[in-house]
């Protein structure tokens, strides 16, 4: 199994041969800062014109096709044609919090996104919290999208804010008992030991009926996490035209939307971590042969054709599904999945306690 | 029973005029007092008001109601006016029929004429600055140039009423008040499905009050019909609902073969009921592709237009138009059937039946989408008589209004099929009417359309159309409810009046009545089910 950390102490070798230790760590920290950004802006493009081709084939359309080959440029075109474009600044807006949502929002995102982990060895927030810093990062993001439709001087924008804070925060609670729920059956916090305690078989296979619960569970809450259909009550079209972000225009709305992407992708990269093993190979315990051929295929593979497993079936779902009504939405995550995770938790800690689990 | 005799009982100065229909002329001050009894009436129950046309008659101002009983299915026309043509004053009806209330409030805007005891006495379709009633007939366009300057919206309405003593006083009623968070749902809306303003006011997520402005299309095609002659006024139609343009113009040809007593081919009346009905799939496609982008279900969507479009090649392939059609004319239609016509739609009808399956699967029995329709925007049986509210709506809500069975034209006594009515009167019910009529049209076509009679397409008619003095009604079922075509005539190559009878209209008015309680999200489920469309509305 390739180990990336081989890399990473080569290259804090080659550093610090020449330098102090301290620029060592600084610019390694500079270029993990630049390498993420770079991977993020990437991954957010590859997302969304994911998310062209999927909707284009659920829809009976093709999609993208006209700029290159099956329309591969789209989006880099798109990508070009938002930074350019004017920045709008509103009267009666309060300046300083409209301009400094979007970076809340894309901070937070990237937070949360420094806590995945591609490959063995590859991973840059790893402690024994990693759970909880996680949960924190994630939701951080709602007072950006609070704040947007505040400082937005918009009576629409400030509808969406206010069902956005409602609906994350209510959501959250389900993301957070349902990873407990793996955090008592591993008994870890730190994702790195969380995949490693999924080497003799992924926890969705491990922990059977509680562990396929919370999976279910994780999905829906963490779809509604990120405002998508049939979850995106915040920005729904047809209502409130475009939400929260109604208001921005260039970059400052690409932030949004970009953050929009990337949080599915997180949400997708965390249930393939926490359930499916992350990039652990598919191992099965007693059957070794096997298990060294899976150890050929290179772990980020692995993690990559998990996460956009999950992606698929998130948007999969987003197309297919109307849109739930406010209470509704709320109505389901208290009366129906905060009583089911509750329950499952119990559930779990029984499986723990009597050994049941595989 | 007699209904001359007994409107002579109540009002004994009435007088009858036979040209075309029955219209009782009646004082201004009986009127309110005989539309009462009419309605209430055990044995004559008028409780459905077919339409409330504002006139100019030239030294006088009035109204003319289309009256029909749900009861018994008859008939009345009223008419009354008022000499003074400067302070015109006639009592309101809004309080007998609620849809008089909208309608009264259009004969306000075009004609000046003022209600008394109507709540709600403002413009609803120009500017509140507007100078003078363009469809009196000494309107002067000149004075209402192109305004620079935003229109205010008044919070604040007029009401003339009367006291028990014989007084009349102006009082102020306020629409919303200064707490209220209004919102301004259009007219740049996207559920609003085009240019329709609804002021509503919220208390957190759930609606209080609405308020429809309407106008924002309006092209005063009522207005344009009294220059235009006869031929000439039949291009307007299809700029009306313009998914049900076949029926529209099918409805305004029909008047005026009536009015001047044309006898129409066999063949064409076959090609024009064919043609209806593929109209009206065609808009119950587009009315489930709508409801469900409204809802958020963005493919299902696409599968209604995919569909939609197979239609919309028949249509072009005879008419040469996609939206606009301009197929019917007086005495026929604009040219025969193309020669794969038949072969077409008889493919589409076969392939049709197997994809509305896909349609329920990914959307009627969608456990959300269930949840956001059933018992939402409930409309009671009363209150859809009460507001006119025909078409889909209507018969969700239990009234069996359907034109093509209560007065059957074209060739529906020939055929046989089912009047689709539901109970419940909530959002799902008004989807499912929609979807089972796809399946009754494509009922009726499949009897048809093997069976189109050879013969002429057209009858030759006069280059100039005159229609003898009268008063001439006509109505179809259009896409989407029943669409009325009044024309008053003095004898003249084109119309003294022209009204068209909207159907979207008591749908607005209805809109407050029926969201009252709900959330935003319902007021989109709600318009998307009540499916108007606003050009024909404005008109």
């Amino acid at each position: 199994m390739f180990d990336f950390s081989i890399v990473s102490s080569w290259i804090h070798n080659l550093l610090t041969g020449v330098m102090p230790e301290f620029w060592a760590i600084f610019l390694e920290c500079l270029a993990i800062g630049i390498g993420i950004l770079l991977f993020y802006a990437v991954l957010a493009i590859i997302l969304i014109y994911m998310e062209r081709k999927v909707c284009g084939f659920f829809q009976c359309r093709i999609g993208p096709d006209r700029v290159g080959k099956f329309g591969i440029f789209q989006l880099f075109a798109d990508v070009i044609k938002m930074l350019i474009k004017e920045i709008i600044s509103l009267k009666n807006s309060d300046k300083f919090l409209y301009a400094l949502a979007p970076f809340i929002v894309i901070i937070a995102s990237i937070l949360a996104f420094s806590t995945i982990q591609i490959n063995k060895g590859m991973e840059i927030i790893d402690f024994n919290v990693g759970i909880v810093f996680y949960m924190a990062a994630t939701s951080l993001g709602v007072l950006g999208i609070l704040l947007a439709g505040w400082s937005s001087n918009s009576k629409f924008t400030m509808i969406s804010a206010m069902r956005s804070g409602a609906q994350i925060i209510s959501y959250e609670l389900s993301v957070g008992l349902s990873l407990l729920t793996v955090v008592v059956f591993t008994g870890t916090l730190q994702f790195s030991e969380i995949i490693q305690s999924q080497a003799d078989g992924w926890l969705i296979f491990k922990g059977h009926i509680p562990v396929w619960i919370a999976f279910i569970i994780y999905l829906i809450a963490g779809n509604a996490e990120t405002n998508r259909g049939p979850f995106d009550l915040p920005e729904a079209e047809s209502e409130l035209t475009a939400g929260y972000h109604t208001e921005y225009s260039g970059m400052h709305f690409g932030f949004f939307y970009l953050s929009e992407y990337l949080n599915l992708f997180i949400v997708a990269a965390i249930a393939a971590t926490v359930f499916l093993g992350g990039w652990m190979p598919l191992h099965i315990s007693g059957l070794d042969g096997f298990n060294a051929i899976m150890d050929y295929i290179p772990g980020f593979i692995w993690f990559f054709g998990k996460a956009f497993f999950v992606v698929f079936l998130l948007m999969w779902i987003r197309w297919t599904f109307p849109r739930l009504r406010i209470d509704q939405l709320l109505k389901l995550e208290w009366k129906i999945l905060v009583p089911i995770g509750l329950f499952n938790l119990a559930l779990m800690i029984l499986v723990v306690v009597f050994k049941l689990h595989f | 029973m007699d209904i001359k005799n007994r409107i002579l009982e109540i009002v004994p100065e009435a007088e009858f005029s036979e040209n075309g229909s029955l219209v009782a002329i009646v004082p201004s001050s009986n009127l309110y007092t005989l539309a009462k009894r009419l309605k209430n009436d055990e044995d004559t129950s008028f409780d459905y008001l077919l339409s409330l046309t504002g006139m100019d008659f030239g030294d006088s101002l009035g109204v003319i109601y289309h009256l029909e009983s749900t009861k018994y299915g008859h008939m009345i026309v009223l008419q009354t006016s008022t000499n003074d043509k400067d302070k015109p004053e006639l009592y309101s009806v809004s309080d007998i029929w609620k849809g008089a209330n909208i309608n009264e409030r259009e004969a306000y805007d075009f004609f000046g004429i003022r209600f008394i005891n109507h709540p709600d006495m403002r413009r609803i379709f120009l500017r509140d600055d507007w100078v003078g009633f363009p469809l009196r007939k000494d309107y002067n366009d000149e004075l209402n140039p192109l305004r620079m300057t935003n229109e205010v919206t008044e919070d604040m309405t007029q009401e003339l009423t009367l006291d028990k003593d014989g007084t009349f006083t102006n009082k102020e009623n306020i629409i919303f008040d200064d707490q209220e968070y209004v919102i301004n749902i259009g007219p740049q809306h996207p559920a609003t499905h085009g240019v329709l303003r609804f002021r509503t006011s919220l208390q957190g997520e759930t609606i209080k009050k609405i308020e429809p402005y309407c106008g924002y299309i309006h092209r005063g095609i009522e207005k344009m019909c009294e220059s235009l002659t006869y031929p000439q006024t039949l291009a307007l139609t299809d700029r009306l609902d313009y998914l049900s343009c076949h029926q529209s113009r099918h409805a305004l040809c029909m008047c005026i073969e009536k009015a001047i007593g044309v006898e129409i081919p066999e063949r064409v009346q076959y090609i024009r009921t064919i043609m209806d009905e593929l109209q009206r799939i065609d808009s119950h496609l587009l009315f489930y592709s709508c409801l469900c982008m409204d809802l958020g279900a963005l493919t299902a969507f696409f599968y209604g237009f995919r569909d939609r479009e197979k239609i919309l090649d028949i249509f072009e392939n005879t008419t040469g138009g996609r939206l606009i059609q301009n197929y019917n004319v007086i005495g026929g239609v604009q040219a025969d059937l193309h020669p794969n016509f038949v072969k077409d739609v008889k493919e589409f009808s076969s392939y049709m039946r197997k994809i509305l399956k896909e349609y329920h699967d990914i959307f009627t029995g969608n456990i959300i989408a269930q949840q956001r329709l059933k018992d939402v925007g409930v409309l009671s049986r009363e209150d859809a008589i009460s507001f006119g509210a025909t078409g889909g709506t209507g018969r969700a809500s239990g009234w069996a209004c359907d034109t093509r069975k209560r007065k059957p034209y074209g060739v529906y006594d020939k055929v046989s099929f089912k009047e689709i009515v539901y109970n419940e009167g909530d959002s799902f019910a008004r989807y499912m009417v929609r979807m089972d009529e796809i399946v009754e049209s494509l009922n009726i076509i499949d009897q048809l359309i093997d069976n189109i009679p050879e013969g002429e397409y057209q009858v030759k008619m006069k280059p100039i159309i005159r229609i003898p003095e009268g008063k001439y009604f006509a109505s179809v079922e259009s896409s989407r409810g029943e669409f009325g075509v009044f024309i008053d005539s003095r004898g003249d190559k084109s119309p003294y009046r022209m009204k068209f009878r909207a159907t979207g209209l008591p749908l607005v008015a209805a809109v407050d009545t029926i969201t009252s309680g709900g959330k935003i999200a319902d007021l989109i489920a709600i318009g998307g089910t009540l499916d108007y469309i606003i050009p024909e509305i404005d008109r």
